[in-house]
């Protein structure tokens, strides 16, 4: 009986691990590590962010359905890898410590036969002074990143509309919380689904609304903008961005690192250097991604995460990491197989692997200061790397160690988003977007990197209607209902 | 074109711009126009989803 140890429990983590229970059946042993006891389906605390969604709506209980599928469910964090073992055996394991299930604390030693990470990032509130610290969110601005923050997201900005409605002027910040940081699409999302609740609620005339963020142009989203066809034009997204910017009355300020966070002001730095301050009431600043800080030691005890993870703190795979400048970036950096390049029965899939470089073009200040978005890997692709790193682990464990790897690089693979713009049945708004490929592909598509024939979007109702319907379809799936196997990522 | 008198400055960021007409607008949440586009949008995704994996 093999063991499958799967570190974490978000998409990419559940993904691999629900696949692999169900193509390795009760012969082999899938254990997931992960220190939530609730799945969130992250795309919608954008509405529960702005109270149109409770957060037990977006969440729901692991153990029930880990214990449905026959998955080992540990609640506990992982702490560090030994991938040769240590001095008393030669099996590799990884050291967790419990965060719940009544042993919150005790550590323990998971042995593995093959193992992935899929731990996603530790949300780095501590890069931006102000932002947070180790601890986690800060006290003068919220964020969407979890159901929790989103629901306190909510209560605060309930406040708000109380002012407003008294006929106290309020202004929102919405963006990145510093220049490395990626998903602006999320906080895309937040600022219009603030802007929507303001108009519902009747006091969108005293609100200022103003948009932060890393990109060098609106519209960039950490992967380099995108264009579509659109009367007769290929268009940037930067045109549509900026539309729906003015159209909603948002002002940007693009192209900035935010270096502190005070009670109601940011500093910030921008792109040419100059230095400047925005006040706020209200502030939802994504914080920049990192690794969860996971060490590896070798068979004497040796640290060697430098050759497991990559400087950030994600887990180095097969992807080419010294690719140089961005004119010698090619599709074919970024990685396949997702598959450690010295421990081979190590994987990693979603954000928790680490890309050859950005998307997006890097940028920095004058004064050395690096503003520009860092490379998305979240919804979909994570979902499909998740299950291809599954199909992999179960073809090494099922036909031997010379089974074919299956691939599934971010350079040949589409996705499909859809970025809500406003709530609402009847006079809701989202922008439905494939982009395909995710990464740019200037070989194979000279000049805009992407297949004009399958990368589109618009906004409108129907957007929204597709939103609503996926929030529901993949939490159907990740409950494992009847047929779930059948909904794609 | 209200948002626009409101929220469009000469000569600011917003200015440059293209801004939707009414007739966009109206047709964003035309709920018989966006039942198509519903379809629409979903084969199109549906076959990206295909294609990637």
């Amino acid at each position: 009986m093999a063991r499958v140890v799967v570190l974490g429990g978000g998409v990419a983590g559940h993904t691999a691990a629900t696949f692999a229970a169900d193509w390795l059946g009760k012969d082999h042993e899938v254990v997931v590590v992960t220190p939530n006891s609730k799945w969130n389906w992250i795309p919608s605390n954008i509405w529960v962010g702005v109270g149109q969604m409770s957060k037990e709506e977006v969440t729901f209980d692991l153990a029930p359905v880990y214990q449905k599928a026959g998955i080992t469910y540990k609640q506990a964090k992982a702490l560090s890898l030994n991938p040769e073992g240590n001095a008393s055996g030669d099996k590799p394991f990884v050291t967790i410590e419990y965060t719940g299930q009544g042993k919150t604390g005790q550590s323990e030693e998971v042995t593995y036969d093959y193992l992935i990470n899929a731990t996603g990032p530790k949300l780095n509130f501590a890069a931006t002074p102000g932002l947070g610290d180790a601890n986690g969110l800060g006290e003068f601005t919220v964020s969407v990143c979890t159901a929790d923050h989103a629901d306190h997201a909510a209560h605060e900005f309930a406040k708000c509309i109380e002012k407003m409605k008294k006929g106290e002027r309020q202004k929102f910040l919405i963006g990145t919380g510093h220049g490395m940081c990626t998903c602006q699409g999320a906080a895309f999302e937040y600022i219009f689904n603030i802007e929507h609740e303001l108009r519902k609620a009747g006091v969108r005339d005293l609100a200022d609304m103003q948009w932060i963020s890393n990109e060098s142009f609106l519209g960039d989203f950490g992967i380099g903008g995108l264009h579509m066809k659109r009367g007769g034009y290929a268009a940037s997204s930067r045109l549509f961005a900026e539309s729906l910017y003015s159209e909603r009355g948002v002002k940007w300020l693009i192209g900035a690192h935010v270096n502190k966070v005070e009670k109601g002001k940011v500093s910030y730095e921008l792109l040419d250097g100059s230095m400047g301050e925005e006040e706020f009431d209200f502030a939802m600043l994504i914080p920049p991604f990192a690794g969860v800080g996971l060490k590896a030691y070798d068979k004497a005890g040796e640290d060697i995460t430098a050759t497991v993870f990559a400087p950030n703190g994600f887990m180095k795979v097969d992807a080419k990491y010294d690719a140089g400048a961005y004119e010698n970036w090619k599709a074919s950096d970024w990685p396949r197989t997702y598959q450690n390049p010295t421990y081979k029965n190590l994987f990693a899939a979603g954000i928790a692997f680490a890309p050859p470089h950005p998307i997006s073009k890097p940028m920095s200040s004058p004064n050395g200061t690096q503003i520009f978005p860092t490379p998305p890997r979240t919804g979909m692709p994570s979902g499909i790397i998740g299950k291809a790193v599954a199909h992999s682990v179960c073809d090494l464990i099922k036909k031997g160690p010379s089974a074919h790897l299956h691939e599934a690089s971010m350079a040949e693979m589409g996705a499909a988003c859809v970025a809500s713009a406003g709530k609402g049945l009847f006079d809701g708004t989202a922008a439905a977007l494939t982009v395909y490929p995710v990464v740019p592909d200037f070989e194979k598509y000279p000049g805009l990197g992407r297949d004009l024939d399958y990368t589109f979007g618009e906004i409108g109702l129907a957007g929204h209607w597709i939103k609503h319907i996926l929030h529901h379809l993949f939490m159907y799936k990740a409950k494992l209902n009847p047929g779930w196997t059948l909904i794609p990522e | 074109m209200k948002e626009i008198e409101k929220y469009v400055k000469p000569y600011d960021a917003s200015f440059t711009t293209m801004v939707p007409t009414n007739f966009v607008k109206f047709f964003r949440t035309c709920k018989i126009w966006q039942l198509f586009r519903f379809i629409m949008i979903n084969i199109k995704m549906l076959i990206v989803v295909r294609k990637s994996h």
